[in-house]
């Protein structure tokens, strides 16, 4: 039974920052991750990333990974136990997870005094006939099967959703030598930023919006893909159907956030379709309805990696206060407050400020 | 297929090992998740699905939906996104839910007590 201080869950942007955090407070922290490497999604963004400066924008996301991974592996109050999927949370505070070295696993438990929960987010799903076939993706697979793995997953591909998402990995397809059909967007509107969505047009990929698929064909694999024009209220519309060849269909039609341990935890959960779905309720100091376990990052609602890394460090400095550990707490969580008041300002940041005041109000109607 | 020049990523060279899929030896990259190397081997259907019988691929390569679960040297329900290849390694098309505990026993060299086929659900 492993006894640490601090455990956080997920070594990406928020829990590589949250251990950061506790651990420089004197805290010793227990970071685990399931994949070989620190990171988390920012290990296949080949992108120069947006958000603040103070959180490295204008540097591309395998770069982040590489400096916070650096830090995380080198600071003595951290840690890391990487290729170990954390499985359950028990009444008792214990913590499963298994941990898998050369093709054998063992079986692990934690027993942390405070729980920091960093998992990130998976990709939705999106409901039309053939969505099973083989050759019909989430879009962040495509992108790890790429940039991680240096696979191509096909030949020809279409993408749905024209947010940030599916656009930078339009672009990422294309630089793998990819040819990219069209992407589809249901929305009336592109909801992704305008540089992106030029680079695109500009390789002379179209975006049609208000359009969305009505079906996926082949055999037993993917081989091609009718799309249709959708109405106001994303009903198809019959006689606007086209068709496109395509052996790749990637779906980045939003994230929402893994929190199943803080399911099993009893952690109040809301339904805010703002952040993504179903989100773990939390205070200013990321904690949640149960006293000692925290959330950070896109497991608290989907945002960004550069509010991923705020939150990561609200949640390590709050952990390791409650642990008596952080005599200038209030000072640097202000200091974490006002960054994120920043980059939640202006129009970007209006679904998350609506987000997290719903997420407010259901909690207070749910008493 | 595998990406060759790419304008930002290298990818660092690694060791090539044999696996078999469906007993056909095939290369492969050691510690790349099995589902890479049977895509850059142009292989897609991972198995049949156990209702309808429906090809099924990959779908987030990160360990989280369950859609690539193989026969991995006898032992069903493998999810090959995450599991890491290695040289001499057997894959297999699953067919069905599999059948975990008799995967198990024989592993362990023992007997099953009767009744229960290999073959998983329907
Ligand atoms: C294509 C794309 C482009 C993006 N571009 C930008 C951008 O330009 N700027 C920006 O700010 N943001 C961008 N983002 C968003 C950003 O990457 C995410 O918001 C950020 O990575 C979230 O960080 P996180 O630490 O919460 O989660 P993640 O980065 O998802 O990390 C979660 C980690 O938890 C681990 N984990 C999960 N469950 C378990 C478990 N049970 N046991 C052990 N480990 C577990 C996972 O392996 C993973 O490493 C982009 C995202 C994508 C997909
Ligand atoms: S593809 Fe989702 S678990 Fe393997």
């Amino acid at each position: 039974m492993l006894n640490p201080q601090v455990m956080v869950v997920g070594a990406g942007p928020a829990g590589m920052s949250a251990a950061l955090a506790a651990a420089d407070c004197g805290v010793k922290v227990l970071l685990v991750d399931f994949f070989s490497e620190p990171g988390g999604q920012l290990v296949k963004q080949t992108h120069k990333f947006f958000g603040s400066r103070g959180e490295h924008a204008g540097v591309r996301g395998i770069e982040i990974a590489r400096l916070l991974g650096e830090k995380v592996r080198t600071h003595l109050g951290v840690e890391l136990l990487l290729d170990t999927q954390v499985l359950g949370y028990y009444p008792d505070g214990v913590l499963t997870m298994e941990r898998t070295v050369d093709g054998e696993s063992e079986y692990l438990k934690a027993r942390p005094r405070r729980l920091v929960v960093c998992a990130g987010a998976s990709e939705k799903p999106l409901a039309f006939p053939g969505n099973d076939l083989p050759g019909v993706y989430g879009a962040g697979a495509v992108q790890t099967l790429m940039n991680v793995h240096g696979v191509m997953p096909g030949r020809r591909a279409v993408m749905v959703g024209a947010g940030n998402i599916g656009l930078i990995i339009s672009y990422q397809l294309r630089q793998a030598r990819v040819e990219v059909a069209a992407v589809v967007e249901a929305a009336p509107v592109i909801g992704g930023y305008a540089v992106h969505a030029s680079k695109i047009r500009r390789l002379g990929v179209p975006i049609l919006t208000s359009h969305s698929v009505k079906e996926a064909h082949g055999e037993r694999e993917l081989e091609g893909v009718t799309v249709w024009r959708v109405d106001e209220r994303w009903q198809g519309i019959p006689g606007s159907e086209r068709h496109f060849e395509a052996d790749v269909l990637c779906l980045a039609v939003g994230l929402s956030p893994l929190a199943e341990l803080l399911w099993q935890a009893g952690c109040r959960m809301a339904y805010v379709p703002e952040l993504g779905g179903h989100v773990p309720w939390h205070d200013e100091h990321q904690q949640t309805s149960v006293p000692g376990i925290f959330v950070a990052g896109d497991a608290a609602g989907v945002e960004e990696a550069s509010s991923a890394m705020v939150t990561g460090r609200m949640a390590g400095l709050a952990a390791a206060a409650s642990l008596g550990s952080c005599p200038h707490y209030r000072e640097l969580a202000g200091e974490a407050r006002a960054q994120l008041e920043a980059l939640r300002a202006g129009p970007p940041g209006e679904k998350i400020r609506k987000g997290l005041a719903r997420l407010e109000e259901v909690a207070r109607r749910a008493g | 297929m595998r990406i060759g020049e790419h304008p930002i990523l290298t990818f660092p060279a690694r060791r090539k090992v044999t696996f078999f899929f469906e007993g056909r030896p095939l290369e492969g990259y050691e510690g790349e998740p099995i589902a890479a190397a049977l895509h850059a081997a142009g292989i897609r259907v991972l198995r049949e699905s156990p209702v309808l019988g429906r090809p099924r691929g990959f779908f987030c390569a990160v360990g989280n939906c369950s859609s690539c679960l193989m026969v991995v040297d006898g032992v069903p329900n493998v999810r090959v996104c995450v599991e890491k290849l290695r040289e001499g390694m057997h894959v297999e098309r699953q067919v069905g839910k599999g059948d975990l505990l008799g995967a198990v026993a024989a592993k362990r060299g023992v007997l099953r007590a009767g009744g229960r086929g290999g073959e998983g659900g329907a």
